[in-house]
């Protein structure tokens, strides 16, 4: 059976999406900025993750957003094989959803059409870019992520050899993270992306920034190096706001896939503490 | 925040001697916002001999690209961007007379060396507290290169912005005093 969804229905899921993401901040990152600020032992790092605290609840009560960064929309979205969407075309219903959001939300507009030549605002914040995945099934299930740029520009991959290892890949992520220190809004989210190809690495490591940071690895290997990570990170002295202090990560979230017997690609996709995401299923 | 210096903009060059790296600081009075595309074309000017469209002398710059406002509001959130974007600009206007900087992360040796010659000093606002910081924000007015939007020179009146002296006039980081603390490991 064939079951019809209206272009219109996935523009409209796609405009509450990024109106929530942007804000409200969820409870999983509020939670633990609030269990990190009972032992984080810096009294200026305490009163940053403070401060992050009272700007999700102004955020929430005032309905705007979180960060002024609203971010480039990124979304994912599984398409269920018996699922027919008429009247339109999936990527422009997306990008609709999208400036109707960025709109309706009084979000920034934060995208230039060229990269280089042209740096001109669209001003209706697309193209959002577009991951899809044909999966069994008939329904929709749509995730939206505003990526802010700051935490994205310190974000890095790597092409290591089989040779590197698990020691390599823990040094890399690490110094990625240290080179990044304050810029990307610490306490960050890390994404990272194992395996795969080239591409295929990062677009793990964007998945993962959107892992809820309450996610446990079912993999208790890779379960086992996000702790270690994890601790490792908040080592670095780094800190809330890159001021010193001992919450410098929330999560490290691993995503990993089947790679060439001569490769270990690495993709390390930083986040911000506002990790801004939200799904529904149509 | 109750140990918080009250600092009064435009800075005097008294004002900014004073300050401390670490100084946690309550800004009061007007500043300009820049980032990218603005900064750009400032120094396009500046090459090209012209005038600026602001006068920066004793002035200070937020590293800021707001939300747009909601209706009754004079501001969008409006939370710092980073600053290493600005670096390759700065200095020029550090020379001009810009005497403080508001945004947040690593700033480079060249903009460093400029502050500590002619006086300046870089605060940071915290990143991502974006609608807590509108709050401080009272006035907006676009005065330079409204066709960039978010991106465009506002001058905002703000009473009480939170923020910390990150880097001071004698090149004193807090980027560097901060995490030394509570490093316990090296990668």
């Amino acid at each position: 059976m064939i079951r019809t969804i209206q272009a219109s229905q996935i523009t409209d899921a796609v405009t509450d999406l990024f109106l929530k993401a942007n804000r409200f901040i969820g409870d999983d990152v509020l939670d633990s900025i609030t269990s990190a600020m009972e032992v984080e032992p810096s009294p200026q790092g305490k009163a940053v993750l403070n401060q992050l605290i009272q700007n999700y609840e102004i955020a929430k009560e005032e309905l705007m957003p979180v960060c002024q960064d609203t971010g480039m929309a990124v979304v994912f979205i599984e398409i269920g094989q018996d699922v027919h969407i008429a009247n339109g075309g999936l990527e422009e219903a997306i990008n609709e959803g999208v400036r109707q959001a960025y709109e309706k939300g009084y979000l920034r507009k934060s995208v230039v059409g060229d990269p280089l030549f042209n740096r001109t605002n669209t001003k209706d914040n697309t193209p959002a870019i577009i991951y899809p995945r044909i999966v069994p099934g008939d329904k929709v299930h749509i995730l939206a992520v505003a990526k802010g740029f700051g935490s994205e520009n310190m974000s890095a991959l790597k092409m290591l050899v089989p040779a590197d290892g698990i020691e390599g890949v823990k040094k890399f992520i690490l110094q990625t993270v240290e080179n990044a220190g304050p810029n990307p809004c610490p306490p960050i989210v890390v994404g990272v992306g194992i395996g795969g190809t080239f591409e295929l690495a990062a677009l793990m490591a964007k998945r993962m920034t959107a892992a809820p940071l309450t996610r446990r690895n079912k993999n208790p290997e890779y379960a086992a190096l996000e702790d270690e990570l994890l601790e490792k990170i908040n080592k670095l002295g780094i800190g809330p706001a890159g001021i010193g202090g001992q919450t410098t990560a929330l999560k490290v979230n691993i995503a990993s896939a089947a790679t060439h017997i001569a490769g270990l690609p690495v993709a390390v996709n930083i986040c911000c503490h506002a990790a801004r995401h939200a799904e529904t299923t149509i | 925040m109750d140990k918080s210096i009250r600092i009064q903009l435009p800075l005097d060059d008294k004002t900014v001697r004073s300050l401390k790296a670490g100084d946690s600081v309550l800004l009061s009075g007007s500043l300009y916002t820049g980032r990218d595309a603005a900064h750009k074309r400032l120094i396009e000017l500046l090459d090209k001999g012209e005038k600026l469209p602001i006068d920066i002398d004793g002035q200070v710059i937020y590293y800021v690209g707001p939300a747009p406002a909601q209706p009754g509001h004079p501001v969008g959130s409006a939370g710092p961007t980073t600053s290493y974007r600005m670096d390759p600009y700065t200095p020029r206007l550090i020379e001009l007379g810009l005497k403080g900087m508001v945004g947040k992360g690593k700033r480079n040796q060249a903009v460093i060396d400029a502050m500590k010659k002619h006086g300046a000093v870089y605060f940071g606002a915290v990143g991502g507290a974006a609608a807590l910081i509108a709050k401080s924000i009272t006035k907006v007015e676009v005065v330079a290169y409204p066709d960039l939007g978010a991106e465009a020179i506002h001058r905002f009146e703000i009473k009480d912005f939170p923020a910390v002296v990150l880097i001071d006039a004698e090149g004193n980081n807090m980027y560097e005093i901060g995490p030394a603390l509570y490093k316990k490991i090296d990668v």
